[in-house]
């Protein structure tokens, strides 16, 4: 268990790394301001990432996050603008909807064995296509609501603002732990994806329930992504068919760089934390710096995604070649891990 | 992981007719094929139904027009990665970064043309040479490495814009070079080139895979590496290969778009046409965990989705339902291909005949 939380440690070091770097070079790193805008501005983005780390812990997938933020946000925009619904109500809609959208992915992918990348991907499709039927363009949101929860922050005595929105993340984050170490859901997730390609289905002999996890799994994701999409609308009081694309792609990267695998079964929702706030530290370090280009970020975060990887590969193939010599077939990661076969 | 479908699935019902029989046949020898060239049959047969002229082809200055030659013409960035997409799969793995190479390949080939006095011919052999590099980058880290194709090929995806944009230096680079313009706008026989090239291409790879052992190599190693590799094939090898080739291939498509539109956009050459080829590459059959691929299925799977792309285009659809009209084909698709959804469908149809 220890050597597993290897590269969550790695993680933090290189998160700390980052912010010393920042802090040496604009000792405004240092404040609360900087560092409460990290939670604020990364706060949908960690949002989807936690459910993003379920369902890669559970061997999954899921490509429909961004799209789905975005189909919220413009839900969001007519319900309350044009249908004169009260934000809470319009919330709940669409957080039914969210997990409505995500049981029927899960469902598909369990019962009709099409891969979690096509059927989320057609997901994608649709709920992008289902914001652009709903509005072609970005609709503003005006309510008293909107107001209330932009107002509702705490002052630091440096003036550094914890919003609502950032408050919210942490308990999301902190539910997500709960969740993912201290129930049978989050157990059953684990095992699911620690051997759901291996011959002798071991999470069905250990009486795992396959098709309700894999079907809550998703559920729980697209539920999250909802979610973030509402702190979206909330974050910019707008709502916009073009919002977030690609968002999907941030959030896997962050899961990565957080630790977790992407064959499944092994991964931490506190390491998203840290991969979702190392994003943060670039933007704001490129951001503060002004001469660097904004394509740098994506530069910068692919290069750890990178080192990320080679470091989680320097450990686990150790270990796994390790097991692989004593007890031979026995070793799932061993065999997985090799895309083409090296000799024991 | 080899053919479960066919393997497993009972033999389909033989009608009694003659021609249905024959077509029961037909379906039986080729049901991988048949419901991809069902579907494209549809479709088009569908567009016919909207626009009458759909399948018309007028000659206008030497070159052929018409919604048939406009999908192919259109279609032809995503026939050559889903061509390259095909191999990749087919060794278990998958190629995310095919748009962001399209975007670095057009973004080489248009600052090259426009700020040295290179002969377009070199501009379009280094631009191939970019892709052959991007595509060597995803197979060491895939085949050396033995890190997941996702993730090592996201790796590309996330950074491969931002270098196109540094190539580029953040402006949409334009070109005037009449050479390398006729790849995305030229005329041959009064067809457009980009069509010729794309077959051309298939052609090379066919063969290349097909009449050699390769394909059977590929389809080995993605079934089994380690098998593989006992086996005496080196696995490694191929794997470098085929995302060398699918590098190749997204460097061609790079270069008919930004031909095409005569500038590098470093933003959105190419943006998600991986995922279409993907796309293409599952409605052709070949299954993402690897073994058998199919190569012809793959071009039918990527000219199904311009044709779908196409057909609203021209129905005057909105072009806000685009993505939903395209989701739900493809998922009818694909749940056709599905066996577990079929299953029941198979059963009350056979419960039928026993009873008649």
């Amino acid at each position: 268990m220890r050597s597993r939380a290897f590269p969550l440690i790695a993680t933090f070091v290189v998160f700390v790394a980052l912010y010393l770097i920042g802090y040496q070079r604009f000792p405004a790193f240092g404040t609360t301001r900087v560092i409460a805008n990290f939670l604020t501005d990364k706060s949908f983005l960690g949002i989807a990432a936690v459910g993003m780390t379920f369902v890669i812990i559970a061997g999954g997938i899921d490509l429909s996050v961004g799209s789905v933020v975005a189909f919220t946000g413009v839900f969001c925009a007519l319900a309350i603008g044009r249908l004169g619904m009260h934000p809470l109500v319009a919330f709940a809609v669409i957080l039914l909807i969210g997990a409505a959208f995500g049981a029927i992915m899960g469902a598909v992918i369990h019962f009709y064995k099409i891969p979690a990348f096509i059927v989320t991907l057609a997901g994608m499709f649709l709920a992008r296509g289902g914001a652009f039927v709903l509005s072609q363009e970005s609709l503003p949101i005006e309510h008293s609501f909107y107001e209330l929860i932009g107002d509702l922050y705490y002052v630091f005595p440096d003036r550094g603002r914890l919003t609502f929105v950032a408050v919210l993340f942490v308990v999301v984050l902190v539910v997500g732990i709960v969740i993912a170490h201290f129930t049978r859901f989050g157990r059953n997730i684990y095992a699911m994806g620690g051997s759901r390609e291996s011959a002798a289905n071991a999470a069905l002999l250990l009486g795992v329930p396959i098709g309700r996890t894999t079907i809550m799994v998703y559920t729980l994701s697209a539920v999250l992504a909802t979610l973030s999409g509402i702190v979206y609308s909330l974050y910019t009081s707008s709502g916009y068919p073009r919002a977030a694309v690609g968002l999907e792609l941030d959030a896997i990267a962050a899961v990565v760089t957080g630790g977790t695998l992407l064959t499944g079964g092994v991964g931490f929702v506190a390491g998203t934390f840290v991969g979702v706030m190392i994003q943060g530290v670039i933007q704001t370090y490129i951001n503060f710096d002004g001469t660097l280009n904004s394509w740098w970020t994506k530069i910068v975060i692919g290069l750890l995604l990178f080192l990320f990887i080679i470091i989680q590969k320097v450990l686990t193939s150790y270990r796994g070649t390790f097991t692989f010599r004593l007890i031979p077939g026995l070793s799932r990661r061993a065999a997985e891990s090799k895309t083409s076969a090296s000799p024991p | 992981m080899t053919d479960q479908r066919t393997s497993s699935t009972p033999a389909p019902p033989r009608p009694k007719s003659s021609i249905l029989s024959s077509l029961g046949r037909l379906a039986a020898g080729n049901r991988r094929a048949l419901f991809p060239l069902l579907a494209l049959v549809l479709i088009l047969l569908g567009n016919w139904l909207i626009s009458p002229s759909f399948f018309s082809i007028r000659v206008v200055e030497g070159r052929m027009l018409g919604s048939i030659i406009d999908i192919f013409n259109r279609g032809a960035p995503t026939v050559l990665l889903a061509i390259g997409m095909t191999l990749v799969i087919a060794t278990k793995g998958i190629d995310l970064s095919v748009g962001a190479v399209i975007a670095i390949c057009g973004a080489v080939a248009a600052v090259l043309i426009s700020t040295t006095d290179l002969s377009p011919y070199v501009v379009m052999l280094l631009s191939v040479g970019a892709g052959i590099l991007c595509g060597l980058w995803n197979g060491i880290l895939v085949a050396i490495f033995d890190i997941q194709p996702f993730i090592a090929t996201l790796i590309l995806m996330v950074v491969g814009r931002g270098i196109a944009q540094l190539i580029t230096e953040g402006q949409i680079a334009v070109f005037n070079n009449p050479t390398l313009e006729f790849i995305g706008k030229g005329t041959l026989f009064g067809i457009p080139f980009a069509i010729i090239l794309t077959a051309i291409v298939f052609v090379i790879v066919y063969l290349f895979i097909r009449r050699t052992a390769l394909g059977l190599l590929i389809e080995s190693v993605g079934a089994n590496a380690r098998a593989s590799y006992y086996a005496g094939i080196n696995a490694r090898l191929i794997t470098l290969m085929v995302y060398v080739i699918s590098g190749i291939c997204a460097a061609i498509a790079g270069l008919i778009i930004t031909t095409d539109i005569k500038g590098a956009d470093a933003n959105n050459a190419g943006l998600w046409l991986e995922l279409d080829a993907i796309l293409a590459v599952v409605i052709g059959g070949t299954l993402l965990s690897g073994g058998r691929f199919y190569l012809a299925l793959s071009v039918i799977g990527a000219l199904i989705i311009q044709s779908i792309q196409t057909g609203i285009f021209v129905s005057g659809l909105p072009p806000t339902f685009n993505l939903i009209v395209q989701a739900v084909v493809i998922l009818a698709i694909l749940f056709l291909q599905s066996e577990e959804f079929r299953r029941p469908f198979v059963r009350a149809w056979n419960r039928m005949r026993k009873t008649a």
